[in-house]
């Protein structure tokens, strides 16, 4: 029998975030202690109200190079970009 | 997570070298599935593994005084401060896997003294006033170090930074804050204090490593933006910064050269023995064997407890799968139903 | 800053340092709390009742820190100094009580490190070395189950504001204490052969301990209900875990009136070696 126990991703929304945001992996034997640990680990501070949990093997993802056209560059785009907007310096909180 | 290869030429090569090359030069950030250069790889998994092993090894030399902590504000501060490292090292491993490593073979590394943690480590704690000093200076130093690692080019390991960082500066301010108080307190105390900072100072300056001239893969990791300054750069900062802290708490560094020096407008300060530096790095410091002893035996006592929390799960997972295939309900399978409003505790 | 930057140190909303170091809950549970000793309470029995449920605390937590750096896996590190952590929490609260209402106006630290083991009020069962992480798991079931029922009712009607409001504030710790620890006996006992002998042996080493918890639960509180709340607990998880249920036979004593077994003075002398070696030091 393995020691080794598998990977999983971790997503935490804070009190005042909108969305989950990923923000590390642990290994766990399986999903509910994948959550204990969670718990522990990314929001021993009191950061998190909601956590996610899930096996790393269990996730696809796209491939961002050229060729991905889920990645087209969109350089062409530039409004999409907050940057594109000049806004003084003195505006709070932009 | 699976990883799609993707076949390339000589041409292909070219374009993905050129592209990850325009990344770095314009401080954009590298992510695990991007295309890299095998040695780029190579040397972020040496740094991130040694920066994760030197965390958990750095739990030892502090860790040992939880229990004898002299009040129970402190025996709280110190007790968190531990768990935070541990967490600092999770968090380091958890970037170094999304390189394609195993967490499980870099601990194997580690206990086969195959990868390396930081030296200072290998020294004792002799008394409780080496936990306020290793929070003050060597957590200072790692300080120093890491800040600049926040805008590391491998962006898991930036970000994993970032976190690390916001902890450490509680954990440097802690370690003052319990010198200064001792330095109020008895004569036995200010005593122990210097006696710390004395046995602490050289091996914190040792801390940013060999000098720039005897550090061969500095120049490359920092052309790819992984580290952003030099060694000896890095530790001027720290002699610089450490000084003024030194005389409000009334403490003596231990080095007759020190002093600040107006046309430079930094302090001159004398040269670490490198040669101990050396010696310690290769095994022979005071703690090396008792350090990664201790980390061995740990793994080795848990094996039997991994191994039934594995044999647990796959059982769950089996009485599941039968349940599922004799038409039942699966019913609670012990993390709630779906994403939505799954709120944990 | 990058954009990327921002969305993890959004994270960490609380920007106030206080939270730091006090264990995984950052809010002051005594605030606006009135520490004055309420008509009708017996000060003697209140401060005895807070020296027994806070040397409870104070010992096993010293328990659960001698696991630093031995732990199974790097993610139980951490859970198992939460769990320390809480309870050192809840020490330092009910030992500053003690103090505030005995009239002696000693503090947390007096009373942590100037007492000898025959003045410690703590059970028997969170003395005992820490064994095997079976063991360890099986005490913490227990000593937390028992606790947590404890404290429920503490937090809803005892009449001392403080001694609610510190239990208020440990009920949702020990809940997440007994879970985790149940969760851990499932494992062991359901996991692997060795796993389960170990996990059975731990469950019968703590079995003559378990009678003197109920024994120290506080006067006003329904003994039997408590004895059911907690045997209900055993019995789901070991059902799970396919481990027996081993008797609780009575032994002789109680930690309550300072009858300890041997573990505890090596304990106190290594807890308090630092303080006494520097008196009058500053910390």
């Amino acid at each position: 029998m393995n020691q080794d126990w598998p990977l999983f991703e971790v997503f935490v929304r804070g009190k005042r975030g909108l969305n989950h945001v990923h923000v590390g992996s642990l290994h766990a034997a399986d999903e509910r202690m994948a959550l204990t640990h969670a718990r522990d680990l990314y929001t021993r501070r009191n950061e998190g109200v909601s956590i996610w949990v899930v096996r790393s093997s269990d996730i696809t993802a796209s491939t961002p190079d050229e060729k991905d056209p889920f990645f087209e560059p969109s350089g062409d785009k530039v409004y999409r970009h907050p940057t594109f907007y000049d806004i003084p310096d003195d505006v709070p909180h932009i | 997570m699976t990883q799609t290869t993707t076949a390339a030429g000589p041409e292909a090569q070219d374009r993905l070298q050129a592209h990850f090359d325009g990344v770095i030069a314009h401080d954009r950030r590298i992510e695990p599935r991007d295309w890299m250069p095998d040695a780029y790889r190579g040397t972020l998994v040496r740094q991130i593994a040694q920066h994760a092993h030197s965390e958990i090894i750095g739990m030892q030399p502090e860790g040992a005084w939880i229990t004898r902590a002299p009040s129970l504000r402190r025996k709280a501060i110190l007790f968190a401060k531990v768990q935070d490292e541990a967490g600092h090292g999770l968090y380091l491993y958890a970037a170094a896997e999304t390189l394609g490593v195993d967490r499980a073979d870099l601990t194997r590394r580690l206990i086969e003294g195959r990868q390396k943690y930081s030296s200072i480590f290998n020294y004792p704690t002799l008394s409780f006033a080496d936990v306020g000093v290793i929070g003050w200076l060597v957590d200072g130093a790692a300080i120093c170090n890491q800040v600049p690692l926040c805008r590391s080019s491998f962006g898991p390991y930036a970000r994993a930074m970032v976190r690390i960082c916001k902890e450490e500066s509680f954990h440097q301010r802690q370690g003052y804050e319990l010198l200064l108080t001792m330095m109020r307190g008895t004569a036995a105390q200010r005593a122990m204090v210097q006696d710390a900072v004395d046995r602490w100072w050289w091996p914190s300056l040792m801390m940013f490593g060999p000098p720039d001239e005897a550090s061969p893969n500095s120049a490359r990791s920092m052309g790819w933006k992984i580290k952003r300054h030099s060694n000896d750069e890095l530790r001027q900062r720290f002699v610089d910064m450490t000084v003024p802290q030194a005389e409000k708490l009334g403490v003596t560094l231990p080095d007759p050269e020190l002093r600040w020096n107006p046309e430079r407008g930094r302090h001159d300060f004398g040269t670490p023995d490198w040669d101990e530096l050396k010696r310690v790095i290769s095994g022979n410091g005071p703690c090396n064997e008792e350090r990664v002893e201790r980390r061995r035996r740990a793994h080795e006592d848990g094996a039997w407890v991994r191994r039934a929390a594995a044999a647990h799960a796959k059982k769950q997972a089996a009485r599941q799968e039968a349940a599922r295939e004799a038409g039942q309900d699966a019913g609670h399978t012990g993390t709630g139903s779906g994403a939505d409003g799954r709120e944990t505790r | 800053m990058r954009e990327d930057d921002h969305v993890y140190l959004s994270l960490a909303e609380e920007q106030d340092d206080s939270r730091w170091a006090f264990g995984t809950g950052f809010e002051d549970p005594l605030h606006g709390v009135d520490t004055t000793v309420p008509d009708g309470v017996d000060p003697v029995e209140l401060a005895a009742l807070c020296l027994g449920l806070g040397d409870d605390a104070l010992v096993a937590s010293q328990r659960l820190a001698e696991w630093c750096t031995r732990a199974p896996e790097l993610e139980e590190e951490v859970a198992l100094a939460n769990i320390g952590l809480d309870l050192l929490g809840q020490a330092r609260m009910l030992l500053t009580r003690v103090g505030q209402v005995d009239g002696s106006g000693r503090s947390e630290d007096d009373l942590a490190y100037l007492r000898e083991s025959e003045d410690y009020r703590n059970v028997r069962l969170v003395e005992l070395p820490n064994g095997d992480f079976a063991f360890s798991m099986a005490r913490l079931l227990v000593f937390s189950a028992q606790r947590l029922a404890v404290f429920e009712r503490l937090a809803a009607g005892h009449p001392d504001p403080v001694l609610r409001a510190v239990a208020a504030k440990g009920v949702k710790e020990l809940a997440y204490h007994r879970q985790y620890a149940a969760e851990w006996v499932v494992r062991l006992g359901d996991g692997t052969d060795e796993s389960h002998r170990r996990m059975q042996e731990g469950l019968d080493t703590i079995a003559p301990y378990v009678d003197e918890l109920f024994r120290a639960v506080p006067s006003g509180q329904d003994v039997r209900e408590v004895r059911d709340e907690v045997g209900a607990v055993l019995a789901q998880v070991a059902a799970a875990a396919t481990l027996a249920v081993p008797d609780f036979e009575v032994m002789a004593g109680s930690g309550r009136d300072g009858v300890h077994t041997p573990c505890l003075a090596p304990l106190l002398f290594e807890m308090q070696s630092v303080a006494r070696a520097l008196p009058g030091g500053s910390w």
